[in-house]
């Protein structure tokens, strides 16, 4: 097999340097698989030629299912035959991506078996990416992949495979168990992962606290972020040791507080937490002197996107707080009011970030019988949403009685 | 008479094969157009979700996605010539 490796000059160039490089994956791959081969030639011909030599399917799938299957087509194929169907599959990742080694090898003989050996752990949804095999062999997959207990996963107007940070299982600061919201998503949901239903993708993506390690403000149509209530758990003595030890608390500190809520007098830091943001800047900078509140839950955001049909978009507030506590029934009846009125409503393609934009925030909380809280206001005296009726009636009341 | 779902899965298989190459329908295509014309008799979206589900399962209709995604007929994949 090495023998028919192609030369790729182009392609060289990206083994250079100290990190990894993807060429030298797939040029490993190449030892014992033919798709690799074909996959490293039909690469260095792009490069050389500027071009890209892809087709994208939208048929290919396993039966009964509506997404987790991409379908990819060399543009190519009498000269890499061994490509001339390259899909790719989503496999829905476990929560937290936890596994053990046995678990990730069968997966791997698997894909060596039936597809080119592969992977790309995770991609950007969160799902394990399994890229390169033909339509025969999108079933045999499935059904292998199932013998170890995995699904695939969401791709195309569903609900995309939920995600989480580590959560409760590797980090001090998560204030739910992002891992079993995520899990427990995942199974009461079901249909609408594989049965594409909406007018376009909808993500969720749990982070366990305000640092958001897995930027679900940016990325997630829901976004579900750990906060607290409460007061910052202050231990003094703490705080005082950060400062003999040479923190200039002041400007690395009390400066850099969004809220301007703290202040240090040299020998206490006393925290307005009225004006808190729970933004964890001071929790980050002195973790040992500084803890989120005891009464924890999460704070649920609506609306981000990257750019696609219109900009992107960050999450906005949508509930300020709410216990996350199984069985999660004020998550879930939100959700499904939610899906309900974008589902019937929302325009092919558009984001519930976007339909919400299109209709007005005051309008969609009317449809999900939402009440407006202030902390959806965005920015102040440029948000768009909240209006309320009551004015409007005396306003017009005012008018019809001057004219 | 009430409907069964075997009578929406049916209703609907005729848009999908009358729609098919003229329009692409997505499943709340499917439903509204259910609700609409038997809601009377106790079809609702739940009851439309059933159907799409025995219609795909029955692989009478395949889910397809064009940059969305469509619930069509069966056919050979353009891209795969």
């Amino acid at each position: 097999m090495a023998d028919n490796i192609p030369k790729t000059p182009k392609l060289d160039e990206l083994e250079k340097g100290r990190w990894p490089s993807f060429v030298k994956e797939i040029k490993m791959a190449a030892q014992k698989s033919p798709m690799a081969v074909d996959l490293l030639g039909q690469l260095e011909q792009s490069y050389d030629e500027k071009i890209g030599y892809w087709k994208h399917g939208g048929i290919v799938g396993v039966m009964g299912y509506g997404g987790g299957v991409i379908g990819r087509y060399s543009n190519l194929p009498e000269k890499y035959p061994n490509i001339s169907h390259f899909h790719t599959m989503r496999i829905n990742q476990p929560a937290g991506w936890f596994y053990k080694t046995e678990a990730l090898r069968k997966v791997c003989d698997i894909w060596e078996k039936h597809g080119s050996g592969l992977t790309n752990m995770h991609g950007s949804t969160g799902d394990i990416i399994l890229l390169g095999t033909k339509t025969d062999e999108l079933e045999p997959t499935f059904a292998e992949l199932q013998k170890i207990d995995f699904d695939i996963g969401g791709s195309g107007s569903d609900l995309r495979t939920p995600s989480c940070c580590c959560g409760m299982a590797r980090c001090e600061w998560a204030c739910y168990d992002t891992m079993a919201l995520t899990h427990d998503l995942t199974m009461h949901y079901q249909d609408e992962l594989h049965r594409p239903a909406f007018p376009y993708k909808f993500k969720f993506k749990m982070s366990g606290c305000p640092n958001d390690c897995v930027a679900s403000i940016a990325r997630a149509d829901m976004s579900v972020i750990g906060t607290w209530r409460d007061d910052i758990q202050v231990d003094p003595d703490a705080v005082r040791e950060y400062a003999d030890k040479g923190m200039n608390i002041e400007s690395d500190v009390v400066d850099n507080c969004p809220a301007k809520c703290m202040s240090w007098d040299g020998k206490e830091l006393h925290i307005d937490n009225s004006f808190c943001v729970r933004c964890m800047h001071c929790i980050n900078v002195m973790p040992k002197a500084l803890r989120p509140g005891k009464d924890r839950g999460a704070t649920v955001l609506i609306g981000s996107k990257a750019p696609i049909i219109e900009g992107a978009l960050l999450s906005s507030v949508f509930l300020p707080f709410v216990k996350v506590e199984p069985p999660y029934t004020e998550i879930k009846d939100l959700v499904d009011k939610i899906w309900d009125v974008w589902s019937e409503e929302g325009k092919n393609r558009e984001r519930v970030g976007e339909f919400i934009q299109r209709v007005g925030l005051g309008n969609f909380l009317d449809a999900i019988e939402l009440d407006p809280v202030p902390e959806m206001v965005a920015h102040p005296r440029e948000n768009p949403y909240v209006f309320y009726e009551e004015y409007f009636e005396e306003d017009e009341g005012e008018e019809e009685e001057e004219s | 008479m009430a409907k069964t779902v075997d009578e929406i899965a049916e209703a609907m298989f005729g848009m999908v094969k009358d729609a098919q190459g003229l329009k692409k329908l997505k499943p709340m295509d499917l439903t509204k157009a259910m609700v609409e014309l038997y809601g009377g008799e106790g079809v609702d979206k739940k009851f439309c979700k059933l159907a799409i589900k025995q219609l795909i399962d029955s692989g009478r209709c395949v889910y397809t996605y064009f940059g969305g995604s469509y619930i069509e007929l069966p056919h050979s994949e353009g891209a795969a010539n």
